[in-house]
């Protein structure tokens, strides 16, 4: 992953996390560059918010999401292939918990 | 005072509010796909597309006020150059992004100290245009403004082109709080406001905003444009011809 470093005179880029309505998750919708978290909400907003897509903006520097390596995934994902039993499907609820 | 000459100056006073939105936003249309940046492309062409809004809201009303089947479109596109009533600030050229940023922060910190006291307009549509306007223009304000500070308290040369755009425009600000014959009988009925009223708190958020981008306010002079009633620059009527070539080439166009 590139940092900050390798371009001085680039601003840095982010991440754009957006929610669309209350009660919804923040999502990932883009990302852009930045001199700084305020320019980077305002030009979120400009970017991203057009058509009412959104009620929140979060703005995250992209050099501070880590992300899992797609070269392991055959031991960080595969494993949970075959345990099927962690889906919590064979439980019988309670009638008073019905439609959980 | 006859009931004539009372919706002459309300339909007067209405073009006035218009435009100057309106021709800001021919002005910013000209900074679309040449931004310095793309999400600064973006913003202004989305600021250009707010005062576009605020410009038909206000020209459709002024065209019902006039009585006179002009919809927004034979306002916008099929006056003369004399009977255009914006500020001559809005129809000066965009100079640098500097320029433009600077301009925009002075005409937007203008219209939401305007737009808030129209809120309470006697003229009800008015005052619904600027409860929606309001809105559009703080947001031109916050962005306009943090680029100020940004550029004015950012290297030499972006000082230097702020205060020269300060420098260029600050005489041109004069006329937007200069009060006459309309906006006094406008501001007595309840419908309009007296824009000298406007002043000292529009000063104390551009003393703000200056103060902190390390820019310094140039004096007062004399001078006083006269875009407002009907005697603008020598850049109106470039403006003018690109912006009306449409309707005038194709009357009645639509698409």
């Amino acid at each position: 992953m590139s940092t900050d470093n390798d371009r001085p005179d680039e601003w840095p880029l982010w991440e754009i996390f957006i929610r669309a309505r209350n009660g919804l998750d923040h999502k990932h919708c883009g990302s852009l560059h930045a001199p700084d978290s305020k320019a980077a909400l305002h030009s979120a907003r400009d970017v991203f918010t057009r058509r009412q897509e959104g009620v929140s903006i979060w703005a995250v520097r992209a050099e501070h999401i880590h992300a899992s390596d797609p070269e392991a995934k055959p031991e960080m994902f595969d494993p949970a292939e075959d345990k099927i039993y962690r889906h919590p499907m064979f439980y019988k609820l309670p009638k008073e918990v019905d439609y959980m | 005072m006859t009931d004539q000459h009372m919706t002459d100056q309300h339909f007067e006073y209405l073009l006035r509010l218009a435009d100057s939105p309106l021709i800001l936003a021919q002005r910013l249309t000209d900074w679309c796909g040449h931004g310095p940046v793309l999400e600064e492309d973006l913003a202004l062409s989305n600021m250009a597309l707010d005062l576009i809004g605020q410009a038909r809201l206000l020209l459709t009303h002024a065209g019902h006020v006039e009585s006179k089947d002009r919809d927004e479109d034979q306002l916008a596109f099929l006056r003369t150059e004399y009977e255009y009533r914006n500020f001559t600030l809005v129809e000066l050229p965009n100079g640098d992004f500097g320029q433009t940023t600077m301009r925009n922060f002075l005409f937007s910190a203008y219209q939401v100290e305007m737009w808030g006291r129209l809120q309470c307009s006697t003229d009800t549509e008015l005052a619904a245009i600027a409860g929606k306007s309001i809105k559009e223009s703080s947001y031109h304000l916050r962005h306009s403004a943090d680029w100020v500070i940004r550029l004015g308290d950012g290297t030499e040369e972006s000082h230097q082109r702020l205060q020269a755009a300060l420098d260029t425009l600050w005489p041109y600000t004069a006329e937007l709080f200069g009060a006459d014959e309309t906006d006094r009988a406008m501001a007595s009925n309840g419908i309009g406001v007296d824009p000298s009223t406007l002043k000292p708190d529009w000063q104390s958020i551009v003393s703000e905003i200056v103060d902190e981008s390390t820019l310094t306010q140039p004096p007062d002079t004399p001078f006083v444009s006269t875009g407002k009633s009907g005697r603008h620059s020598e850049h109106i009527g470039h403006l003018l011809s690109e912006l009306q070539y449409l309707q005038r080439t194709y009357p009645g166009a639509q698409w």
